[in-house]
């Protein structure tokens, strides 16, 4: 897990390798191209890069009219621009329409850093997951992220995939597939499961070994398909582990922490603690700094951990 | 290019007068509704559907197709009325507007109606997906069209100003807007509730080509279009001065008849009129 590659820095390059495969494929961006990395597929294909300028809600309604005409548009900017900013347009242009829009949001979480609250988008997940007809994707690492991408491809109908600025540790192979609706076990154990996206995946796996040293062994799940849910491999974990702890770079309101609860609650009550942003906006800082303050590290998995089996 | 002789613009309103009582009874049988708006638009969908357009009911889906997108959504009994007396559903269809189990919802769905080419009710969506539709004719090499309706209360959404200069800015002369200058929106006169005038600057300020007709007029209409036909380089805007109710005189330029259904007295009443192509008002708003 030496190796760190930039979730977006992934999409930049796999986006540019399906564009010439598949002449559908537009790109669209709210002038943070540079940033979202759509500039490479501007580059490869400028008749099919779109600068909408600084409007995102016009990004969304014409990325719906591309859809409707029969492409496959993706349209990126900052998670924070492309959700929350947007809501109505995603709902009525492009979700009500079951349209076939890939909305790609990099700086996702806290881990923007220095730009501040303003800018950490903590409750796109929540809000994109309502959305009827949306599937929400939260890839862990850069080839998961080119997977992903693939996938929104193949699948008809909008797609949400949240992605981050900093580097993040390689988990899986260029080979690892990727299927919509189904999470992945990347460590077994039956003491305890948490089930983890995004950047904290990683840290996830950090924290089992923490673990396993002090004789806990936990099960990790990667649960980078938000919706549709592995609600069966949740339930899963529940009746073969006890206790389920979530970890997200997120609200832990109506995030993964949610989604878990919600099928934990209604098919096999146990247990859940949910690491992720309490209910506060975020700041300036480093990203490493911020993930220290807002208790997002594999120690704060460990301890939410603890809490569990202390009650048992 | 079609010469104005080739037209056969008494059809036209015929048609127009047509769908009027189709919006009229469709709206009397739901029970709720937007009349006003609707038969302010009568005509200018009349002459698109019946004379304009690139369209056949029996392959909605051709990809070669010109597109039409109601903006201002709250308008759909004139876009069913004129979708149905194209010959996309039947007009029997037309009684079941907004009652459950219909396809015909309260506000356009693409999904749900055959010859509806966007979704729209949530207000100053339209022309930004007109404009995606334009730029895919571009990316695919397509020669269609796109037409789109707005509302003049609907241009106060900053949306429609942002995909205005996108239309202008990638020189769509694929579309074509219309903007319904009725002058009334739901709380009384666009002037009044929050001024979106001079029209006519804005536009043309933002790298449109505008024109100026009288929306009632079917020639003028027709000839709009085919003018923007010429047009290279830029996108069309065509304001179009209108009475809001056109067509029913209690309803005309009554700002209660933004989004009220007639009851069975006033439903008959209107019905009348309508035979006998009743109009109070002429249609010469001021400068817009």
């Amino acid at each position: 897990m030496s190796q760190k590659i930039a979730t977006r820095d992934a999409y930049g390059e796999i986006l540019v390798e399906l564009g010439k495969k598949n002449p559908r494929i537009v790109a669209l961006d709210a002038d943070l191209s540079k940033s979202t990395k759509t500039a490479n597929f501007k580059k490869a294909f400028p008749q099919r890069f779109f600068n909408m300028g600084v409007a995102e809600a016009d990004m969304m309604g014409t990325a719906a009219g591309l859809a409707a005409a029969g492409l496959i548009p993706f349209a990126s900017t900052f998670a924070v621009f492309a959700t929350g900013r947007v809501y109505d347009q995603l709902r009525n242009s492009i979700a009500y329409p079951n349209l076939n829009v890939k909305i790609v949001a990099t700086h996702a979480g806290i881990t923007v850093g220095e730009d501040g609250g303003s800018h950490q988008s903590i409750e796109d997940i929540a809000i994109m997951r309502v959305m009827p007809n949306m599937t929400v994707i939260v890839p862990a690492d850069g080839p998961e992220t080119k997977k992903a991408v693939e996938a929104a491809v193949e699948m008809d109908g909008p797609v949400y995939i949240r992605l981050g600025r900093s580097g993040v540790p390689v988990i899986f192979s260029e080979e690892e597939p990727f299927t919509p609706g189904r999470g992945k076990i990347l460590r077994e154990g039956s003491d305890i499961s948490i089930i983890a996206v995004g950047i904290m995946v990683s840290k996830a796996l950090e924290a089992a070994q923490t673990l396993s040293q002090k004789g806990i062994e936990a099960r990790v799940i990667n649960m980078s398909s938000i919706k549709p849910l592995d609600q069966d491999m949740i339930v899963q974990a529940a009746r073969e582990t006890g206790g389920i702890v979530t970890a997200e770079e997120h609200s832990i309101i109506g995030g993964l922490g949610g989604a878990v609860s919600e099928v934990t609650a209604e098919r096999y009550p146990v247990p859940v603690k949910r690491v992720g942003v309490q209910d506060t906006f975020g700041e300036s800082g480093s990203p490493e700094l911020l993930l220290e303050k807002y208790g997002l590290t594999p120690e704060n998995i460990v301890k939410a951990v603890e809490e569990i089996l202390q009650k048992r | 290019m079609m010469n104005a002789g080739q037209v056969d613009f008494n059809y036209l309103e015929g048609k127009a007068g047509i769908l009027r009582k189709h919006i009229i009874k469709m709206i009397g049988e739901a029970g709720s509704g937007h009349p006003g708006g609707s038969l302010s638009a009568a005509d200018i969908l009349t002459v698109l559907y019946f004379q304009v357009m690139n369209v056949d009911p029996r392959s909605p889906k051709d990809p070669d197709r010109d597109r039409f997108v109601l903006s201002k959504g709250h308008g759909a009994p004139a876009l069913y009325a004129a979708l149905a007396e194209k010959g996309y559903f039947p007009v029997e269809e037309l009684w079941n507007l907004r009652k459950i189990n219909s396809p015909l919802q309260g506000h356009p769905d693409m999904r749900k109606v055959p010859g509806v080419e966007m979704s729209t009710g949530s207000l100053g969506q339209g022309l930004s997906a007109a404009n995606g539709m334009a730029l895919a004719a571009r990316v695919m090499g397509k020669n269609y069209r796109v037409y789109v309706v707005l509302g003049d209360g609907e241009t106060q959404e900053g949306q429609i100003w942002e995909a205005a200069m996108t239309s202008a800015h990638y020189g769509l002369d694929n579309v074509t807007a219309f903007l319904d200058f009725n002058q009334l929106q739901i709380d009384g006169p666009c002037a009044e509730v929050k001024s979106p005038l001079p029209f006519f600057e804005k536009w043309q300020a933002f790298g449109w080509e505008v024109m100026e007709i009288d929306g009632h007029n079917v020639k003028e209409i027709w000839e709009a279009c085919q003018k923007a036909m010429t047009i290279k380089g830029k996108p069309v805007m065509v304001i179009c001065r209108t009475i809001k109710g056109r067509g029913v005189s209690f309803m005309e330029n009554e700002v209660d008849w933004h989004g009220k259904a007639p009851d069975r007295e006033q439903l008959e009443k209107a019905m009348a009129e309508l035979e006998r192509g009743v109009h109070r008002h002429e249609s010469k708003n001021s400068h817009p």
